[in-house]
């Protein structure tokens, strides 16, 4: 790891000064993504300024249908949340499946859509979601904010302060994880909304990030099924290939993991 | 047995410190003045060095020294060495590239260090690592062996034309060509045994010292046998004579064989310390490791064997191209040679065999000795031949075995080895009745009601131990002796110390060495200590591999035990007035049998140190020595069974069931031994289905070197493991014990493939049988 000077703001103006202060600075949150990557000297940040001392990034709320969980919110805190669990169980159970006990106590929603890893789970949720990402500046709707492989709409300083999204009257996510990582080789979170709207995000497997895919959609709206879900012909053209698993498997995937999600929801 | 003898389930004595955080690894160590090492790597896998700017680095805070290959050599450190010598069956030598510590001109594979900085702390000398600049001229690499012996591919080393090291059989070639065309059947089947990395939990480290005033050098390091590597670096390496090198292997977290071999790193802290006038501690990270640690595996076979009418084996035939890497690590070739053809017999009765070995270069990380070395691959090739033999002809896989059999011995092989005791059908019996082998229709199809796709495999292996007598692997081309040094030290108030020049690092030595001692005296484990790794206490000792601790490095223990009970008899029996031979050992005392007369052990051990009361004649003191030589091999079998289900949707594979039954001989402590059974089977788990190394076939680069791309074996990816042994003691050393620590790694993998194909019903399938992989085979053969 390079050397680095570490900041622990307590407000988010205070965060946004300390950052705009040096060009080399990077915000942590449960440092899970970016300190590994220090590690191995692939990042290397002159400052770190820690967000997790930030009041205003904490909590889960529920109003009425409305949900909002702050960005510095624990993947372990979704996992065992009472009124996440009520309003939209799907969003707990990805979140108990992502890493380890150690990754889940410091990782955050915040950190992990804000970095975006085309194999990380939380986008898919957003994405399936129609969820807003709230930031210190303005309200992003997912289906703009995740631009590319470890890409977002996100500006230079801007803070993710949470997301927020309606409970669906329906949902479900299924991942088939990388061996190796356990990152997600592919995750299809499905989502119908109150008002009947299906959407189906996909994750691990594009090219380019977290996509939505039209046929599963379409399916899954006509017939909420798993074998709707299966009847779907699922393109490899722009999926992903890598020694864990060429795009014609992925495909596969897309397709298995969509129709254990509609079973699961 | 006593309650801490031979056969008792003793609790680990080095656990405490183990688990309380408190041992001493190489890494823990520290010594005033101490600076830190950053190696410096090429980045591309073959490279033509058109120089090296070190001035920017050189001028960086902290910096002590940044040094080349070129002042090494000028220094005259030597090359590293492949120490087990191969002929071609032309009759030429092995053909061996230089190795250098730090390479010179040329860079072979990713990884290879060009420059090592000495700096005040580890940031500041890998900050200044980064700053050396390296002028490449990149030429193509090759990492497969098979293309790597192709024509008009790229060249590693001058020396090997072709980059093949050596072109090596075994066996009657003839008498196995008239078998296989006069043969009823022959199962013909490609095999590929996969590159594995070695990852034990503690990385490689070294730390240098060289003491000026002396002359003299100390290397703590993480090997698995100090004395080899003190022998190594003074004779061939020329960094000190041995009397001026120190070599401390401290707690070492697990080798696996990769820390048999000495690497350019513990050379190059020790040159550079004398060069940088301080101590000098280098510490591999992951990446290193996965880049530079020796590979196990990665040979590529096509097999031939022939059956009778009787479907009785009559011939097998193998051909192999063995992956070697950029360069010749220290026992890379006997790997698969003489521990891999020589074992290709099985637990058969073959008339026939031959075996093929071409050795390539390829510019991918040096491939040696891992946890079972050659005889994993050999037992792999073996066992997936008769599983696919069995199906082609119609018989069950535990038929064909049981017809074919080596049922009396001593058994000669046509392959060199001469087994000496063994029932095999007992392990098969054991395991098939542990798997409720005929249950297995039944589970079959009640699994397949729930969408699942059931296999069971099994797979009868048979290993080489307690590697060997020194004259018979001296005339296989075997650098040195492979024998063992034992010595015991009973101190003056009865507390013992036995010195061994096996090591541990995982093994258990402190415990079950220990319980030799307490069987023999009848005193307690926590009256002895094991002293072992480092060898300035430990004359000489040939350490630790091949499952060869218990099977030579006791042995060697007992032969001085006896010397060690000798004595305190003939002290004993003065002291008493008695005969010597009326002297017997009980429960930590020394009595005349059938009186109540009795000296306690510690009263003895007084006696011998102050010699006020010695028989006329006697030395004072109780201190013994021995070298034990083993006087063959010794032939671990046993019988693996693997019950998987597979998601068809997926590809993915859950093991059921696995079951171990395995014939160790004579057992010392049971749960040490079940403990190595465990850790051998995950790591065939790992082979089998989740680990492999993979280079990029064009560029050369290392795509698997984090725990991101490499899959290890983790707890949820094992099942609970059904473990039982049979006994057949081992004939040919004091204790009956035939070794235990490589068999699960050796036996499991073709259990697993035979289980999955089974389960698939497609034959066609490499290891490691990823979903992906099995998910494709599935759908192939249209299930
Ligand atoms: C062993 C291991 C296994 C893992 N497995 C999985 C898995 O299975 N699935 C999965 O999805 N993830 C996995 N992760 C990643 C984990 O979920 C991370 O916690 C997450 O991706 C990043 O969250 P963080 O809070 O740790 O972010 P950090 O590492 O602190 O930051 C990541 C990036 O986001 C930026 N950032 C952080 N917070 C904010 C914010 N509020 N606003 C704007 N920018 C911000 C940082 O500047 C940085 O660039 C794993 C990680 C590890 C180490």
């Amino acid at each position: 790891m390079y050397a680095t000077n570490y900041h622990r703001p307590s407000s988010i103006a205070e965060a946004v000064a300390l950052q705009s202060s040096s060009d080399e600075a990077k915000y942590v949150s449960g440092g899970m993504t970016l300190i590994p990557t220090m590690k191995q000297r692939l990042a290397a940040p002159s400052d770190l300024v820690d967000l997790r001392h930030i009041a205003e990034l904490k909590g889960i709320s529920v109003n009425g249908s409305r949900v909002r969980i702050g960005a510095g919110t624990t993947h372990a805190e979704v996992s065992a949340s009472p009124e996440l669990a009520a309003a939209c169980p799907a969003i707990c159970h990805l979140a108990t499946h992502i890493g380890d006990p150690h990754v889940r106590h410091m990782g955050t929603i915040g950190g992990s859509i804000a970095n975006n890893d085309p194999a990380a789970d939380y986008p898919s949720a957003m994405l399936a979601l129609g969820a807003t990402i709230v930031t210190n500046a303005r309200e992003i709707p997912a289906d703009d904010f995740f631009t590319g492989l470890f890409e977002t709409a996100l500006e230079d300083g801007e803070i993710v302060v949470a997301v927020t999204f309606d409970a669906p009257a329906k949902a479900g996510y299924s991942k088939f994880p990388n061996p190796a990582s356990r990152y997600a080789m592919t995750g299809v979170f499905v989502a119908k909304a109150e008002g009947g709207g299906v959407r189906v995000a996909v994750t691990g497997a594009g090219a380019n990030g977290v996509f939505r895919h039209a046929g599963l959609e379409a399916a899954l709206s006509a017939d909420w099924s798993a074998d709707a879900a299966a009847s779907v012909t699922v393109d490899a053209g722009d999926l992903l290939s890598d020694i864990h698993g060429s795009a014609e498997y992925r495909a596969n995937l897309v397709k298995v993991m969509a129709k254990r999600a509609a079973a699961a929801a | 047995m006593g309650v801490e003898g031979i056969g008792a389930r003793v609790a680990r004595k080095e656990d405490k410190r183990f688990l309380m955080g408190q041992g001493r690894y190489t890494d823990d160590m520290s010594v005033p003045g101490m600076r830190y090492a950053a190696f410096v790597r090429s980045p591309h896998a073959h490279a033509r060095i058109r120089s090296i700017d070190t001035s920017a680095a050189g001028d960086m805070p902290g910096v002590i020294a940044v040094l080349t290959g070129k002042e090494m050599l000028d220094d005259g450190i030597g090359n590293l060495i492949c120490g087990w010598m191969i002929h071609s069956k032309d009759g030429s030598p092995m053909k061996m590239g230089a190795w250098r510590p730090i390479a010179h001109e040329t860079v072979r594979y990713v990884g290879d260090a060009v420059a090592v900085v000495v700096a005040d702390s580890m940031g500041e000398a890998r900050d200044a690592a980064e700053a050396v600049l390296v002028d490449y001229e990149v030429l193509p690499a090759v990492t497969d062996a098979v293309r790597a012996l192709e024509a008009g591919q790229p060249q590693l080393h001058p020396e090997a034309p072709g980059n093949l090291i050596f072109d090596w059989q075994l066996g009657d070639s003839d008498a196995t060509d008239a078998a296989i065309a006069a043969a009823a059947h022959v199962t013909e089947i490609r095999i590929v045994n996969n590159r594995l990395a070695p990852n034990p939990m503690e990385p490689r480290a070294a730390l240098g010292i060289y003491d000026s005033a002396e002359d003299h050098y100390t290397c703590y390091t993480t090997s698995q046998n100090p004395h080899v590597a003190r022998l190594v670096m003074s004779a061939f390496y020329n960094v000190a004579p041995e009397n001026k090198l120190r070599v401390i292997a401290p707690d070492v977290g697990g080798g696996f064989g990769s820390k048999i071999f000495i690497y350019p790193e513990e050379i190059v802290c020790l040159w550079a310390s004398r060069r940088a006038g301080v101590p000098v501690k280098w510490t591999s990270d992951r990446t290193e490791a996965f880049l530079t640690d020796a590979h196990g595996r990665d040979h590529v076979s096509t097999v031939k064997m022939a059956f009778d009418a009787d479907n009785r084996i009559t011939a097998l035939k193998v051909d192999t191209i063995a992956n070697f890497g950029a360069y010749m690590s220290l026992f890379s070739s006997s790997v698969p040679t003489y521990l891999y053809a020589t074992l290709l017999s099985g637990q058969y009765a073959i008339p026939a065999i031959h075996a093929n070995v071409r050795a390539v270069y390829t510019n991918t990380a040096a491939v040696d000795a891992y946890r079972g070395a050659g005889r994993p691959e050999a037992t792999y090739l073996l066992e997936r031949t008769m599983e696919t033999a069995a199906r082609e002809l119609g018989v069950s896989p535990a038929e064909l075995r049981r017809i074919n059999f080596i049922r009396a011995f001593p058994h000669q092989t046509p392959v060199i080895m001469n087994y000496d005791a063994g029932d095999y059908e007992a392990s098969l019996e054991a395991a098939m009745a542990a798997a409720d082998w005929n249950g297995f229709p039944a589970r079959k199809a009640e699994a397949a009601s729930r969408g699942m796709k059931r296999g069971i495999g099994m797979s009868c292996y048979i290993e080489a131990c307690g590697i060997a007598p020194s004259a018979a692997v001296g005339s296989l081309g075997a650098g040195v002796g492979l024998w063992e040094s034992a010595e015991v030290r009973v101190n003056a108030v009865g507390t013992i110390e036995v010195l061994t020049g096996s090591h541990s690092h995982g093994q258990g030595h402190e415990t079950t060495f220990a319980q030799l001692v307490a069987e023999r005296f009848g005193v307690p484990i926590d009256s002895v200590s094991i002293v072992h790794g480092d060898t300035d206490k430990v004359q000489m000792g040939m350490g630790t591999y091949g499952s060869r601790s218990g099977a030579v490095g006791m042995s060697a223990i007992v032969k001085a035990l006896d010397k060690v009970e000798a004595k305190a008899k003939k002290i004993a029996a003065h002291l008493m007035e008695a005969d010597e031979s009326d002297i017997v050992i009980e429960n930590g005392a020394l009595k005349v049998a059938g009186t109540d007369k009795s000296v306690p052990w510690f009263q003895m051990a007084l006696a011998a140190y102050t010699a006020h009361n010695l028989p006329s004649g006697m030395e004072p003191g109780l201190k013994e020595g021995a070298f034990y030589d083993p006087s063959n091999f010794t032939f671990p079998a046993g019988c693996y069974i693997a019950e998987v289900e597979v998601d068809p949707e997926t590809g993915k594979t859950t093991i059921v069931q696995f079951v171990a039954a395995d014939d160790f001989g004579n057992i010392i402590n049971p749960m040490i031994v079940e403990g190595q059974v465990h850790g051998g089977i995950a790591q065939g788990i790992g082979q089998a289905l989740l680990e492999g190394v993979h280079y990029d076939p064009e560029t050369g680069q290392l795509l698997t070197a984090s725990y991101m791309d490499y899959t290890m074996p983790r707890a949820d990816d094992l099942p609970s493991f059904k473990v039982s042994h049979q006994v057949t003691p081992c004939p040919g050393n004091p204790l009956g014990i035939k070794g235990c620590g490589e068999a699960g790694a050796i036996g499991s993998p073709p259990a697993l493939i035979n289980a999955i194909t089974d389960a698939i019903g497609n034959n066609d399938l490499t290891m490691p049988a990823t979903p992906q992989k099995v998910w494709a085979a599935a759908l192939a053969a249209g299930n």
